[in-house]
């Protein structure tokens, strides 16, 4: 009797994602699909608030008043991004310092990319370029995403990252048009970058474990390799407009296909960084860790006070 | 001394304040306590680099060969920054910025508020600008003291202590000299004198309510506002000239 009920849940679910009914936070949905979201959504919070770092990094040394205020507003949008999907995990029954324990863990993960350091001031081009604009192409489908709150936060998301894109395409665009040490440092910053741009729409098609049962939950709408692919047709231009090269030997326009063929990517890479072993994995995670640890008191302090305050107004 | 030569150090004084806190203020965006309060701190951290620029500028515009608001920000030696020692101060714990923070923010508003009256019309702008602003941090700064000072016996401890060793830097943000008398005869500027009694009754109305107590200690520091800073200023300098010394004259 309770399977048949199941089931028949099941099938009006369903029913609605073929339909592309939003699911809300109070619907019923089988608990796969709300074990992914609250996966992916976790995930992608934990990848804004770990971004943070290696921009934050470069405040303190922007190198005027309007780079470092603009730099500032940046960095604190995206701790904003991380509010609000936080939020979003939480209508599908997440906990948000659980899930924010789990990736000082090391159990739950973010965006590869931010495990590449930030060396000089054209990074922060480069990330709002690259890293930026290959956010926006895995984020825009999913402003379509089959979950209501998923989609409304992407939608403000999707607003503010086009503006990052733009002020780290201007930063770069300064640099390639600047003095021959600020080109060395934009194309630097480009060589440094791509590939880890690239890898940052995960696996191929054939190796991505969970592209095919989130395409059929509209929770993912376009294949890993289709955005990664759409991504090299629009940025290979933009490089090549101010006098950049893209750092791969392969890079061809296809006639035939009408898209860039370009060479293969290193997973051995990709596989390490996931795995832990990048360059700044042990940093990011350890100052995330670091902040929650130090601000401990903090937390203790205004819930204190805030018990106090509550107990003599019903005293 | 002209009135404009007293204009250029006045608002020297107040373009270096915003910008040697926000730049304190910007060391920790991506570390606070909590992700609403990283977002607070980063955003006081936004508004003061933004008001910096305002009075830098305006301070650029009327020294004796006129200068941008960056190279004053990024090009000076350190003996020619004239913020208060107060907002040069290490980050510390988080009681210790907010600390910082409110005897800043509560010496700042009722200037910014006496400012709106200034007979200089471009100074009163940049003052009505800044108010809106510095109205949220002093209540959000406020508010910190209080929750941390009655909080737990641990916060109470440690913000006490950030108090105890805070406090002597902020007299400094009352002081006078011919900059002053000129600009406080022509109206442009109110006294230290007007400022004082407003920030002191805040002090002690915010203290009380955080069961906190003024520090028996009563010494005063003083030195910024002439150029003589602390050991700190130095390298909060080198980070944030980094890139204009590394690469001079460029654009970015």
């Amino acid at each position: 009797m309770k399977d048949l009920n199941i089931s028949k849940l099941e099938a009006i679910f369903q029913q609605k994602i073929d339909d592309d009914v939003k699911i809300e936070p109070n619907d019923w949905m089988p608990d796969a699909y709300r074990k992914s979201l609250i996966r992916q959504i976790s995930q992608h919070a934990h990848s804004e608030v770990v971004g943070m770092l290696p921009e934050g990094n470069w405040i303190t040394r922007a190198p005027n008043l309007r780079r470092k205020a603009v730099l500032l507003a940046k960095v604190q949008d995206e701790a904003g991004h991380g509010l609000y999907l936080y939020s979003a995990a939480e209508t599908l029954g997440a906990d948000r310092e659980k899930t924010i324990d789990d990736l000082h863990s090391g159990k739950a993960k973010y965006s590869s990319i931010f495990n590449y350091p930030t060396l000089t001031w054209a990074d922060m081009g480069a990330i709002g370029w690259l890293v930026d604009g290959a956010a926006i192409m895995n984020q825009v489908p999913l402003c379509r995403c089959s979950y209501g709150p998923y989609a409304r936060a992407m939608i403000r998301v999707c607003k503010e990252e086009s503006f990052h894109q733009r002020q780290g395409f201007e930063v770069i665009n300064k640099l390639a048009e600047g003095t021959i040490e600020q080109k060395e440092m934009a194309q630097d910053a480009l060589n440094r970058f791509w590939w880890p741009a690239l890898m940052m729409f995960g696996p191929s098609d054939d190796d991505s474990s969970h592209t095919e049962q989130s395409m059929r939950w509209k929770i993912k709408r376009n294949t890993n390799d289709e955005l990664r692919q759409m991504f090299v047709d629009v940025t290979v231009p933009q490089a090549e407009s101010i006098g950049l090269k893209v750092p791969d030997p392969h890079l061809k326009w296809n006639e035939e296909k009408e898209c860039y063929d370009f060479g293969p990517i290193d997973w051995d890479e990709f596989w390490q960084v996931v795995g832990g072993n990048g360059p700044c994995n042990k940093e990011r995670v350890d100052a995330r860790r670091k902040a929650k640890e130090d601000g401990k008191w903090v937390v203790e302090a205004a819930m204190a006070f805030a018990n106090k305050r509550n107990a003599k107004k019903t005293a | 001394m002209t009135k404009q030569e007293a204009l250029h150090i006045y608002l020297l004084r107040m373009g270096d304040d915003s910008l040697i806190l926000g730049q304190r203020l910007s060391q920790l965006c991506g570390h606070g306590p909590i992700l609403e309060e990283d977002i607070a701190l980063t955003n006081v951290a936004l508004d003061l680099i933004g008001q910096a620029t305002l009075f830098l500028e305006y301070s650029g515009e009327l020294a004796e060969q006129p200068k941008t608001n960056d190279e004053l920000a990024y090009l000076r030696l350190e003996k020619e920054y004239v913020n208060a020692i107060l907002v040069e101060q290490p980050n510390g714990h988080f009681g210790d910025t907010i600390l910082r923070q409110f005897l800043f923010d509560a010496y700042r508003k009722p200037l910014l508020e006496k400012l709106l009256d200034s007979n200089d019309e471009r100074l009163a702008g940049i003052a009505e600008k800044s108010l809106k602003e510095t109205k949220y941090h002093l209540r959000h700064s406020s508010e910190w003291v209080i929750r941390l000072g009655d909080g737990t016996e641990e916060s109470h401890e440690r913000i006490q202590n950030s108090l105890e060793s805070l406090l002597r830097y902020a007299h400094e943000l009352f002081f006078e000299n011919e900059v002053d008398k000129l600009l406080i005869a022509e109206g442009i500027v109110p006294s230290a004198e007007s400022i004082f009694p407003i920030w002191e009754k805040t002090l002690n109305d915010v203290l009380k309510e955080a069961t906190l107590t003024l520090p028996k200690n009563n010494w005063k520091f003083q030195g910024g506002r002439e150029g003589r800073h602390s050991e700190h200023m130095g390298y909060l300098l080198a980070e944030m000239q980094y890139m204009q010394r590394t690469y001079p004259n460029m654009e970015w």
